[in-house]
């Protein structure tokens, strides 16, 4: 489980910063809403999730299930579930 | 061509014109009509929302409320033959401005909305924009920045839910609606009043706007029954984006004039999600595109156990040349053949397909529905049909290359390119329309999909122009020149690749190429920015400095531009 100061939770969402600079560079993920729909929000359209995906597999090894997808869908979504997949 | 006209005109009787002689409107077709008949309490969409709600309306709601729409475009001076732009996704004002403009006999534009502002812009500025709808996320980002160049476009109306008072220049949509008289009568219409525009892209300039005409309404039903066996009956899911042709004439139109029921999804590609919508919404046909069946195969086979998908009858695919691989996948999958479709924006209607209950050839386009004559012509050392002194062209013999014809005169054939009549003649030559397709016709008729004539790039089933592209990457201040092509991909068939050369005294660093790439996607939108770039030391050209993309094609495939000669004659 993690909680709101867990660090694990601070770090997954530089991992998504850092991940997103070479996706889709533009992106400022301070100016967006973290529990808005990240495709809608931050304007990234399929091939920009996939890649995003691709990206955090080779970053980190965790693999996501398409399955899991929907739950990555906000900032927040995605920071929670890399935070427990990375925290095992 | 007799009998194409014969057929045209026997297409035409199974439609019914507006009372009393008054021509034919588009949206008299797709919902008066049935507004007016035994359909009148039948579904005529679904919308699925983003959240999971569901929204419907019958014939007759959709009648009354895009009536009103028509009402409120009147009352804003919006009139016959101004254009209707939308920047929306797939929420149902869509349907109601598309359907609201073309009871107006104004003109429906539909724009993807994962454009960028240039793009926006660009159309904007070409279609003459009179009003657009949008919603207020996207016209703070897209449309305020440019608004002021944009003097022609008088009217925003923002979709949502009415929240204080609209930015400057903006009326919410839903109160203008609402308090608006409904025009429950459609005016008389000109079979060949201008109702549609779609803009296009090409290899060279700008893009094209593509315009149709009310008539192609006959094209639309006739193609959709001969392609989809398409009735009443059916639950129809097409999801091509509202932005692109495919979405209005089979999104909007097809479905609506056959009084089926259309099932319109908000949400973005999620494979679970699609599946459970083909099974739960009982979905009938299916109108996809490679890109989603590759995305689909790419999930995996997890997420279709336990579905029933026993209501599906046909599946067929448009966008992109559907690849025998991939066909043999999805009819595993789904357990029914995926029928290929070939059309383009400029036919405005499907004009090739592996029609149903014909003898399949896998990986062929199939053949020309009733009321469609195609050729395949010779080409010259451009690539394109060659075209001699006299104007004359010629067929190839069967088995052989060329580029893909059609005899004019079929409904939905684009009647103009807006404003650039030397390109729209240009599109012509020895009395056929030249599709800019490269395609094989075997000994039995059957059309086979060799590549395209010209540079356009086709991702995820977009059409990207590599001008455009190019303009905007040189607009970087530390890019000097910059050279776009398509690379083959796995999911998206091709993905936009850029080539860009730096100004003197620029280094070629990480940042700087992030930095260009965070530009070209604030200006373009995804869809159509690069999704990679490599900085080089020049492009290769022809003598009168044309870029040879044809080499870019082959170093992005690995092979170094120093392999070639940089310099080509022209």
């Amino acid at each position: 489980m993690t909680g709101p100061d867990d660090p694990r939770l601070a770090e997954a969402r530089a991992l998504l910063a850092q991940l997103l600079r070479r996706i889709a560079p533009e992106v400022d993920l301070d100016a967006v809403d973290p529990d808005a729909p990240i495709q809608e929000e931050l304007e990234l359209d399929s091939m920009d999730f996939l890649n995003l995906m691709a990206a955090l597999h080779e970053a980190t090894g965790i693999e996501v299930p398409e399955r899991d997808y929907p739950h990555l869908g906000t900032v927040n979504g995605f920071v929670a579930y890399v935070a427990a997949a990375s925290g095992g | 061509m007799d009998r194409a006209r014969v057929s045209w005109a026997e297409a035409r009787t199974a439609l019914e014109g507006l009372p009393g002689g008054r021509g034919l409107n588009i949206a008299h077709e797709a919902l008066d009509r049935h507004a007016a008949g035994p359909r009148a309490g039948h579904v005529a969409v679904r919308w699925l929302r983003r959240d999971g709600a569901v929204e419907h309306a019958t014939y007759a709601e959709l009648a009354q409320r895009t009536a009103r729409v028509a009402g409120a475009l009147r009352g804003l001076g919006v009139g016959p033959g101004d254009a209707v732009f939308t920047l929306l996704g797939r929420v149902p004002e869509q349907h109601l401005a598309a359907l609201g403009a073309w009871r107006a006999r104004a003109v429906y534009a539909p724009l993807y909305a994962a454009y960028g502002p240039e793009p926006v812009r660009e159309r904007l500025h070409r279609g003459h924009g009179r009003a657009l709808v949008t919603t207020l996320a996207r016209y703070r980002r897209k449309v305020a920045p440019i608004r002021d160049q944009l003097p022609g476009l008088t009217h925003v109306l923002l979709v949502g839910t009415p929240a204080g008072d609209p930015p400057p220049g903006t009326a919410w949509f839903e109160e203008l609606v609402d308090a608006a008289p409904a025009e429950a009568e459609i005016p008389a219409t000109d079979p060949e009043a201008p109702a549609v525009l779609h803009f296009t892209s090409g290899t060279t300039g700008t893009p094209k706007g593509a315009v149709h005409v009310h008539d192609a309404v006959v094209a639309h039903h006739a193609t959709a029954a001969a392609a989809f066996d398409l009735g009443p009956d059916d639950v129809f899911w097409c999801t091509a984006d509202p932005g692109w042709v495919t979405g209005t004439s089979y999104g909007i139109i097809a479905p609506l004039t056959h009084g089926a029921t259309s099932v319109v999804d908000e949400g973005d590609f999620d494979a679970r999600r699609w599946w459970s919508v083909l099974a739960e919404q009982r979905v009938t046909v299916w109108y996809t595109s490679p890109t989603a069946l590759r995305l689909l195969r790419r999930a995996g086979p997890d997420l279709l156990a336990g579905l029933d998908l026993s209501a599906l009858r046909l599946v067929a695919s448009v966008g992109e040349p559907l690849d025998p691989d991939l066909a043999d996948w999805a009819s595993t999958a789904l357990g029914r053949p995926v029928h290929d479709t070939w059309w383009q924006t400029e036919t405005g209607a499907i004009v090739i397909a592996d029609q149903p209950g014909h003898e399949r050839r896998p990986g062929s386009m199939g053949r020309p529905l009733p009321g469609f004559e195609v050729a395949v012509l010779a080409r010259g050392p451009d690539g394109r049909a060659a075209v001699a002194e006299d104007g004359s062209v010629r067929a190839v013999d069967p088995g052989a290359a060329g580029e893909l014809a059609l005899r004019p005169g079929w409904p939905s054939m684009f009647r103009a390119y807006l404003g650039e009549p030397e390109r729209y003649a240009a599109c012509f030559a020895g009395g056929w329309y030249l599709t800019g397709d490269v395609v094989r016709r075997d000994a039995d008729g059957w059309l086979w999909f060799v590549g395209r004539a010209d540079d356009v790039i086709t991702s995820a089933g977009h059409l990207i122009g590599p001008v455009e592209v190019e303009r905007t990457l040189r607009q970087h201040p530390a890019v000097l020149d910059a050279g776009v092509v398509g690379v083959p991909d796995e999911v998206a068939g091709e993905v936009v690749t850029a080539f860009v050369v730096l100004r003197p005294g620029e280094a070629p660093t990480d940042e700087l190429v992030l930095d260009v790439l965070a530009f070209a996607r604030r200006h373009l939108g995804p869809a159509v920015a690069p999704r990679r770039i490599e900085v080089v030391g020049e492009l290769p050209v022809t003598r009168s400095g044309k870029i040879v993309r044809r080499l870019l094609r082959a170093r992005a495939r690995g092979q170094p531009l120093g392999a070639h000669p940089t310099v080509e004659a022209p």
